[in-house]
């Protein structure tokens, strides 16, 4: 066997098990749950086939084309919402913040990063309760007659959602503007441009893909949580998550569960298509 | 504009730090309910906690599936880094793509999938289960940034090992590991943290043996408690912990 050969054939030998491990447990029961969304529930037992039912099903049902929705308007208020914090956050942290703090005030600005996913959305379930700090305080100073309602409604889910999205976003965008030359901002400078336009028409522009590929990072990772949802937004209102969720639960409707996650994945496949462009996947 | 940045600065840093400061301060809350006023401080809560079975099980069981996975998930990355990034196959792209795949993937989807062909075959949930999904999740993130770890100079320090006529095992454990180290420990940490953290793959795919995730969120059903501040604040502690001792090792020395 020539060098070369063998060269590749070890090579390939590396790369065999991962591939495989990807193929029977990710591309399979993947294949099986495309597999699955065609089937159909009849009382408690699957009947195998190949039928549209549940999809048609999904855009029909009010319910269901509802959790649709919901998703989609959570995540997009989030997306915007989290972007439109973390920018200044990070501009502020990588220039206004004296370079020996730098380190620690991100730190700070990243800490709750650290605990656990769920206590985390239990944490804002004691804050944002009835008898939380923050209803304490609006009504303590007067500005509030009484506690509101915030838990168990869609402002919880997105409070909750945007406060973990603010930190992964903080970090994303820091990355990207302690990465820019100074250069560019001092020739603006140089050419007459004020700090605002030197921001809006230099730095912004130049931060574009960083922000873009935290955005669609904060999309994908917002549209499938469940937790976060259901711990703070409760049942009121359904997050295609939820639904997952609850037909898994309720009756073991693996069939309409799967429907659903191919529609998840359709949606944050389209999300990846639209945005791709301003994505820089490799510099994550 | 400097005023206004420090108070946004205050503002932002409130909002992010709130929930976690309430969290461990009404873990020593002297009362049934974590929330103002503080009546006093005791540690009772940190005590029942530490002596409850159930959740030291849980502790046990998710160190136990984050170690193995990660670890797992860390070789076979290694591996396949190794390999692509040494010969150019036929369809390497396509390879790279395929195993970052599952990454653009929610863990629900993951999870669900999993949970489907186990039924299947027979395989119960367990944390058996928990590990090959955690595994799933995380190979993309190893092979990831072990590949991008493998520049130039690596490349070229490899194939001079070959020449000079190491077997490819040697290569790999006394040339690549080595180079490689800040790199893999840092993969390592993260699978680790991810798999420690992971909730939904957990809930889905374990039934008696759950992983610490899942015996919290049991825990949420009893509604508010200063117990479950108490467990919020000891992952967060640990958590810090780990932070801390990667800040002072391994971080440093990349820094200089």
């Amino acid at each position: 066997m020539s060098i070369e050969r063998r060269e590749k054939w070890q090579g390939a030998a590396l790369v065999a098990p991962a591939l495989l491990w990807t193929l029977v447990f990710f591309a399979v029961p993947f294949a099986g749950m495309a597999l699955m969304s065609l089937a159909h529930l009849d009382g408690r037992e699957i009947v195998q086939g190949f039928d549209l039912g549940n999809y048609l099903k999904i855009f029909t049902e009010p319910a269901l084309r509802r959790g649709i929705s919901v998703s989609l308007e959570i995540t997009a208020l989030v997306t915007v919402l989290s972007v439109l914090l973390a920018w200044p956050l990070a501009w502020i942290i990588a220039t206004v913040v004296p370079a020996r703090w730098r380190r620690l005030v991100l730190l700070l600005a990243v800490l709750p990063f650290w605990t656990s996913y769920v206590v985390r959305s239990y944490s804002w379930a004691l804050v944002l309760g009835e008898k939380g700090v923050v209803m304490n305080a609006l009504v303590g100073i007067g500005l509030l007659a009484e506690p509101v309602q915030i838990m168990a409604t869609r402002a919880a889910t997105v409070i909750g959602f945007v406060h973990f999205f603010v930190m992964l976003l903080t970090l994303t965008i820091y990355s990207n503007l302690v990465q820019l030359s100074p250069n560019y901002a001092r020739a603006a400078q140089d050419l007459g441009a004020s700090r605002w336009q030197v921001i809006w028409h230099v730095i912004l522009p130049l931060t574009l893909p960083g922000v873009m590929t935290g955005a669609f990072l904060t999309f994908v990772l917002c549209i499938g949580d469940y937790i976060t949802p259901q711990i703070l937004g409760g049942n009121n209102e359904l997050s295609l998550p939820q639904l997952i969720m609850l037909q898994l639960g309720r009756r073991g409707d693996y069939p309409m569960a799967s429907a659903l996650s191919v529609v998840l994945m359709a949606i944050v496949t389209l999300a990846y298509v639209a945005s791709a462009r301003w994505l820089k996947m490799e510099r994550m | 504009m400097r005023a206004l940045s420090w108070a946004y600065l205050i503002a932002m840093l409130g909002f992010i730090l709130l929930p976690v400061a309430m969290l461990v301060i009404f873990s020593f809350q002297d009362g049934r309910l974590p929330v103002p006023p503080l009546k006093g401080v005791t540690l009772e809560w940190y005590g029942k906690v530490l002596s409850d079975r159930a959740l030291m099980e849980a502790l046990v069981n998710s160190l136990l599936v984050a170690f193995v996975s990660a670890l797992t998930a860390l070789v076979l990355g290694f591996l396949a880094a190794s390999g692509l990034a040494r010969v150019v196959l036929p369809g390497s792209a396509w390879m790279r793509g395929a195993l970052i795949a599952p990454m653009t993937v929610s863990y629900l989807i993951v999870a669900l999938g999993l949970l489907q062909m186990f039924g299947q075959v027979g395989i119960r949930p367990s944390l058996l289960a928990t590990g090959i999904g955690h595994v799933v999740i995380n190979l993309p993130l190893c092979f990831a940034i072990t590949y991008a770890a493998i520049g130039e100079h690596q490349r070229s320090a490899l194939k001079a090992a070959r020449d000079l006529g190491a077997r490819e095992f040697q290569v790999l454990w006394f040339v690549a590991a080595p180079m490689l180290a800040p790199a893999l420990a840092a993969a390592f940490f993260l699978a680790f943290t991810f798999s420690w953290d992971e909730f939904i793959i957990a809930f889905l795919l374990t039934r008696f043996d759950v992983t610490l995730p899942v015996e919290i969120w049991s825990m949420l059903r009893s509604g508010l408690s200063p117990a479950t501040n108490a467990v919020g604040s000891l992952v967060f502690l640990v958590s810090l912990v780990i932070l801390v001792a990667l800040e002072l090792t391994l971080f440093r020395k990349g820094a200089k």
